[in-house]
């Protein structure tokens, strides 16, 4: 009995702990779901004041600064701190500056351009050397392929199973670290040329836009 | 010294041997360029040391100009670039100070913009004091935006950065200088909302 009754209290105190914890959790969320509807409104606010959300969110945040008192208590909140940092001036430097500026550079000379002393022949031969070595590699690789066929073939079904990519072994070829570290390099320098080259065309089709 | 030239007209010029047309480029941005220093170091002197690299450097790399980006996004990148430098080499000469020394520099700072609570500011001491509390990138980052006046995709190009995370930096940024003017400017703050 008296064992019943401790096991009693002591689930009654569980259950206490766990609804306790449970409602603290339950503040947790809510206290964080309040923020993120906080940071949100803020963050849709921001965007409509820079001007940087297309038109349907713009109306949609206009109706709600016209509707909802709390949008439009943060909306001035915001909107006044913006014309706050707008409205100060930048720092001065000394009144000596520019004439500082223009004695330093009489002691030098405009450097000429990167692209004109990067000799592109170097480039070039980075790039032949590159493709060289994978040509080279590949070559070695097929030249170590046993061309033997199992008897009896012969003929053109005999050279097809020579070729056959399934019967070649690979892993044999491939499994040796520096030719991986090597594929890897390139492959990764290749990323690299490809995201550069993305990257060129998405600013040339920019410019051509503005 | 005045020219309505554009800065693509200068930079021909200046490349053409017209050397002291790049005075025009720097009476132009050196506001610009001092005041985005200045979020970097403690103090002016240093601020106007690092701006005079700033535009030396430019002018020695002028040729590299390609004009694919505004002009003030290039000097701009040179800027962020040179002060990272001067902050890097800063840090080294400092090693032997201990956190201890840095500890009380802040405290003093802290101490001394809590001082200065009493007194009444113009609008744009405060302003710059108070981003002068927050981190340099979060500094650097409001001053593109609204003194520099540089695009959220042109602030990518100089911090090397997506337009997007540009975006929640400069949101997050504002957040905390709100916070910053509230906890040390509130007098000053309270007194310009009911302007």
């Amino acid at each position: 009995m008296k064992y019943g009754n401790y096991k009693t209290i002591n689930n009654l105190t569980d259950d206490q702990n766990n609804w306790a914890e449970l409602g603290n959790n339950n503040i947790q969320l809510i206290k964080q779901k309040i923020m993120d509807t906080l940071q949100d409104t803020e963050e849709r606010l921001w965007n409509y004041i820079d001007g940087v959300c297309n038109a349907e969110e713009k109306s949609a945040i206009e109706k709600l600064i016209d509707s909802n008192i709390e949008w439009q208590h943060k909306y001035r909140e915001l909107l006044q701190l913006n014309e706050i940092i707008n409205s100060s001036d930048l720092e001065v430097p000394s009144m000596r500056f520019t004439k500082n500026v223009m004695e330093e550079i009489a002691r030098f000379q405009v450097a000429p351009a990167a692209k004109n002393y990067i000799d592109k022949k170097i480039i070039w031969g980075i790039g032949t050397f590159f493709l060289t070595m994978i040509i080279g590699i590949l070559i070695y690789a097929f030249v170590q392929i046993h061309l033997t066929s199992s008897g009896g073939d012969s003929g053109v079904s005999g050279v097809i199973n020579k070729y056959n990519p399934g019967n070649v072994p690979w892993t044999k070829y491939f499994s040796n670290t520096y030719v991986n570290v090597f594929i890897m390099i390139n492959v990764v320098l290749g990323l690299l040329f490809f995201d550069k080259y993305l990257h060129r065309k998405k600013d040339q089709s920019k410019q051509k836009e503005a | 010294m005045h020219t309505g030239l554009t800065d693509t007209e200068i930079i021909g010029r200046v490349l053409k041997g017209e050397r002291q047309l790049f005075s025009e480029l720097v009476t132009r941005y050196q506001n610009y360029v001092f005041t985005l220093v200045l979020r970097f170091t403690d103090n002016r002197e240093d601020a106007e040391e690092v701006s005079q690299d700033v535009f030396v450097k430019t002018y020695r790399s002028l040729a590299d100009f390609r004009g694919d980006s505004k002009f003030t996004t290039w000097l701009y990148t040179i800027a962020r670039t040179t002060c990272i430098t001067f902050l890097r080499k800063k840090k080294l000469e400092t090693t032997s100070i201990d956190n201890e020394r840095t500890m009380v520099q802040l405290e003093n700072q802290e101490s001394s913009f809590k001082a200065n609570i009493i007194e009444q500011k113009s609008r744009t001491a405060m302003v710059n004091e108070a981003i002068q509390l927050l981190s340099p990138d979060d500094a650097q980052i409001i001053t593109l935006f609204y003194k520099a006046e540089q695009s959220l995709e042109e602030m990518g190009q100089i911090l090397g950065m997506e337009p997007n995370t540009i975006k929640v930096k400069l949101h997050r940024a504002r957040h905390r200088l709100k916070e910053k003017m509230e906890k040390h400017f509130s007098n000053e703050v309270r007194e310009l909302q009911n302007d």
